[in-house]
């Protein structure tokens, strides 16, 4: 269960601290310090750890990353306008840094905040979110967040609110000559009745090594709608280990995407609380790997009133030597009848070397429920195939043609336009054959 | 046009087809009749390229050209056509658009210049007609969501825009009702003459009412044990297949 803990983060941050942001608020200087001496207890999970059995973070651990600092070299224009989306409140981070400069905000009605973190954290309201990360049991990349946090965003969206367009989190990394980490956090507080939906996303646009660690909290007011996009495109070297924390009151929606399209290793906690009754939530997933990359999805859905409902769906395609793993719990509460829950995950095998471990679990405790899962892992429909092939259509542009199908079964279910135009740009991209394979859409 | 030579062909090392010999001429018509588990859908899968299937010996000439060494790919663009007993459903493919690239596949194969959109559409909505289809149908994902019905008049239709110089028709007529199957039997005619041979696969004679063909062959356990013209098939509706079976002499 537990690991060692790099000391040289103990050195990062006694060397980093005056400089981080919030260093003059009291409590915060006090929830940091009290975040790594139980990172220094627990350190980093290993494969001996249940929730850690497939994917073994011990690169990450391996690395002696620093903090980064304020990023000096500018960005690069044209890369960023490539990463924009039209039409969406952008803020744009840099290595970790929020940079006023490149984001977009002007146009945010009066009952929306949207506060970098670096402006926010003095303030009281944060302080019970951050001291609960600070020490969450079992999690070390929790607390490493909340001992080395960078910088982040808090949003809060009064009630009744419905706020238009989308709010774009764009988390830029650049190079910065040696392996550095970062450590975003994300609040969102969606009043009663509100409606609001966030990309977060993250863009590499560096070969070289970096960590991110993030953690996202999502907050639902009553009959709030919630819509959650995690759009993971880091870089070739990158680890990104993300964790999302979602509570739901009364009559809520949330639902959330994760698209994890980049990076080395990947890692995506989610936890769902369905805390109140007629909460729903729907989380659904796609991944890509190849190469040697590494994919791992977590989901946690506690359904913990009656009336909740959670509907999960995630599709994963696995080429060269990648390995993906998903786990999806379920819990059903006594008392939470009328539960209606229903979990799928689907896998695409390409090569025999990819390796796919996936696990749904559900604990029930009330009698009077509907649940479902299922769960598998294979190759393309031979049938299909066939049937492609004997219409004239070639072997490689067949199975190009069923890959892109597969997955953009998922990605089709992106209300954004430009992101999901942009994904399929994408996967096309990696895909022979693109151009027969984006006329056939 | 086709030319089988003692064709063995296996399945799970199970030997299904034990030595057909078969030769179909340009222009001809041909049914291959017979009971279930006889060889009937083996064969035309065959045919088709499906490697599941082992051919342990004997060869198929087709059009002058060596058949088992071409991939499915080849042989549809060749202009072999197999319209499937059970046509797969391909959630995400565009009817439309995947008949497009078959059909340009096959042209630029055969060094024709590829159709634009304006005039694949046309081409396709005077086809559709030819089967009654539903224009609607175009626009969804291959095969998907199709009745039985649709799903059988969808083949001819694509058999009718990729314009096959052989088409194999593997139990097209099953499952259909009397409207449907004049409907299919009749967009079968249409295509019928000139250089195009056909090869209808199927159980019951009663296709062959609406097509008439130049040969009938009985196939059981993996052999042609009787060819005849189509007096064959409609003695075969009265007296049953037993009384061709090797079984039944003994």
């Amino acid at each position: 269960m537990t690991g060692t803990m790099p000391s040289h983060y103990g050195e990062e941050f006694a060397r980093a601290e005056a400089g981080m942001i919030g260093a003059d608020s009291g409590w915060f200087k006090a929830a940091r310090g009290r975040a790594l001496t139980h990172f220094s207890r627990i350190g980093f999970p290993t494969t001996k750890d249940e929730e850690w059995k497939y994917t073994s973070v011990a690169p990450i651990e391996r690395r002696s990353f620093r903090l980064a600092g304020h990023p000096r070299n500018g960005l690069d224009v044209a890369e960023l306008d490539r990463l924009r989306l039209i039409e969406a409140h952008e803020l744009v981070f840099v290595n970790g840094y929020y940079s006023a400069q490149l984001s977009r905000l002007a146009s945010l009605p009066a009952a929306v905040s949207v506060t970098p973190l670096s402006e926010a954290l003095p303030q009281d309201s944060l302080q019970e979110h951050i001291e609960r990360q600070a020490e969450q049991p079992g999690n070390g990349f929790a607390a490493l967040n909340a001992a080395l946090l960078s910088d982040g965003v808090h949003i809060r969206v009064g009630p009744g609110v419905d706020l238009k367009p989308a709010l774009h989190l764009l988390f830029i990394t650049t190079s910065s000559g040696s392996p550095m980490a970062f450590f975003p956090r994300v609040f969102i507080e969606a009043g009663a009745n509100s409606r609001v939906l966030i990309i977060e996303h993250y863009a590499g646009l560096t070969p070289e090594e970096y960590f991110t660690d993030a953690l996202t909290e999502i907050n639902a007011g009553p009959g709030a709608t919630v819509e959650h996009y995690k759009w993971q495109m880091e870089g070739a070297r990158g680890y990104h280990i993300g964790q999302m924390l979602v509570h739901q009151q009364g009559e809520s929606r949330v639902t959330s995407y994760s698209v994890s399209l980049g990076a080395a290793l990947a890692r995506h906690d989610i936890a769902v609380s369905l805390a109140g009754e007629g909460a729903g939530a729907s989380l659904n997933g796609l991944y890509m790997a190849e190469g040697r990359q590494h994919v791992d999805h977590h989901t946690s859905v506690d359904h913990q009133q009656p009336h909740t409902t959670s509907a999960e769906y995630y599709k994963g395609v696995l080429a060269g030597h990648a390995r993906g793993v998903f786990d999806g719990k379920v819990m059903v509460r006594e008392g939470a009848q009328k539960t209606d829950a229903c979990l799928t995950n689907k896998n695409l095998l390409l090569s025999e070397h990819a390796e796919m471990d996936t696990k749904p679990e559900l604990q029930i405790y009330a009698d009077d429920v509907k649940c479902s899962h299922g769960a598998t892992v294979g190759q393309l429909d031979e049938d299909a195939l066939f049937y492609l092939r004997s219409r004239g259509i070639e072997y490689s542009q067949a199975t190009a043609l069923l890959t892109y199908a597969f997955a953009d079964d998922v990605v089709a279910r992106i209300a954004i336009e430009p992101m999901r135009h942009a994904i399929e740009r994408h996967l096309t991209a990696r895909l022979p054959h693109a151009a027969l394979v984006k006329e056939l859409l | 046009m086709l030319t089988i030579s003692n064709l063995h062909v296996c399945a799970d090392r199970k030997p299904i087809l034990r030595g057909i010999d078969l030769e179909v001429g340009r222009g001809e018509v041909h049914a291959i009749m017979g009971p279930n588990g006889s060889g009937k859908s083996t064969l035309a899968h065959v045919l088709a390229g499906r490697d599941v299937y082992e051919v342990t010996q004997g060869t198929v000439v087709y059009d002058g050209a060596d058949l088992l060494a071409m991939p499915p790919e080849d042989r549809a663009r060749r202009g072999m056509f197999l319209a499937f007993q059970y046509p797969v459903e391909i959630p995400g493919v565009n009817n439309a658009y995947f008949l497009k690239a078959a059909l340009n596949a096959a042209r630029r194969y055969r060094g024709l210049t590829e159709l634009d959109a304006v005039e694949f559409l046309s081409l396709v909505r005077e086809k559709m007609k030819l089967v009654h289809l539903d224009e609607a149908l175009l626009k969804r994902s291959v095969n998907e969501g199709f009745s039985g019905g649709e799903k059988k008049r969808n083949e001819v239709f694509q058999m009718a825009v990729l314009e096959p110089r052989l088409a194999i028709l593997d139990e097209t007529d099953s499952g259909l009702d009397i409207d449907a199957l004049k409907i299919v039997a009749e967009g079968v005619n249409r295509l019928r003459g000139g250089d195009r041979s056909i090869i209808l696969v199927t159980h019951y004679q009663r296709l062959l009412n609406h097509v008439l063909p130049d040969a009938v062959h009985v196939l059981s356990e993996g052999r042609i044990i009787r060819s005849g013209q189509r007096e064959l098939a409609l003695e075969l509706e009265e007296r049953g297949y037993d009384w061709l079976r090797p079984k039944a002499l003994a």
